[in-house]
């Protein structure tokens, strides 16, 4: 006889217990562990907005011409 | 025209179009390894200059971004060994942070974030940053980085509790100037926190 249908929705996956995995859903959540979760969210959201702020900025000029000046070097073949 | 190296003219153009599309990205990176945002500018050129040099060795098709973050933090530290001391918790690092994030423009919140990233050992910061902000997976930024990628991993966790240690405290004086003595007992927390259990 094959398992009753609400025997395998009562099946617990091993991930759900993974603070790291499992969402802010769990029945009985520990407040301390939703907490760190939410802090390290929080560092995680400044981090890529620190990074991000510079990524935006517009790329100086000095950058795209060295790349013109190692153009022209290349350009001379083989001298140098 | 004999190339010199063995890249076809389309191939050359397709690499400079994605070495530029990548500078953005290069100054930011560099920008965490160095703190100050002239160094980080002078190393992230050589490190664009040293990919176009290299790229008849680029495998097109390859993470090129990877590639070229490699070359970066390959750089910073040649440079790094030559003028600096090795140590585990950069402090001059925070020290240049400091100073950097004295802009009274920039948010509090990442003047704090700022501040905290220059107290980690630069290895954990890298860490965080490549994995955090930078896009990677774990795998490539051990490639990146030349570790394991457990190693990776460890160091992302041990920069992360430091971090949250560092910024639960309050890393700056919030009426401006630096208190030494706070400055001090966060450092050693941080170098403790941060270190291997």
């Amino acid at each position: 006889m094959p398992p009753k249908k609400d025997a395998l929705e009562r099946v617990s996956f091993p991930l759900m217990n993974d603070p790291e995995l499992s969402g802010p859903v769990g029945a009985d959540p520990e407040p301390s562990i939703d907490e760190a979760r939410l802090r390290q969210q929080a560092i995680g959201v400044k981090l890529r907005q620190m990074f991000d702020e510079i990524v935006n900025e517009p790329v100086p000029q000095d950058f795209l011409d060295i790349l013109r000046r190692a153009d022209d070097k290349g350009s001379l073949g083989g001298q140098g | 025209m004999v190339q010199r190296n063995n890249l076809d003219a389309a191939s050359e153009t397709a690499f400079k179009r994605d070495l530029v599309a990548l500078i953005p990205h290069l100054r930011a990176f560099a920008r965490t390894l160095c703190g100050d945002a002239a160094a980080a500018d002078d190393l992230a050129q050589d490190a664009i200059l040293k990919a176009w040099d290299a790229r008849s060795s680029f495998q097109m098709g390859t993470n090129m971004k990877a590639w070229t973050f490699m070359i970066l933090r390959n750089q910073f530290y040649s440079e790094k060994r030559r003028s600096w001391r090795q140590s585990q918790l950069d402090q001059e690092a925070a020290e240049r942070t400091l100073v950097a994030a004295d802009d009274p423009e920039a948010p509090v919140a990442l003047d704090e974030m700022r501040l905290a990233m220059g107290m980690l050992p630069s290895e954990q910061r890298e860490a965080l940053i490549l994995v955090g902000a930078g896009g990677f997976a774990y795998e490539e930024a051990a490639d990146i980085c030349g570790c394991a990628v457990g190693t990776v991993k460890s160091r992302v966790s041990r920069a992360r509790r430091a971090l949250h240690a560092i910024l639960e405290q309050g890393a700056y004086d919030r009426d401006g100037s630096p208190a030494g003595e706070a400055m001090r007992s966060i450092l050693s927390d941080a170098e403790r926190l941060s270190g291997p259990r």
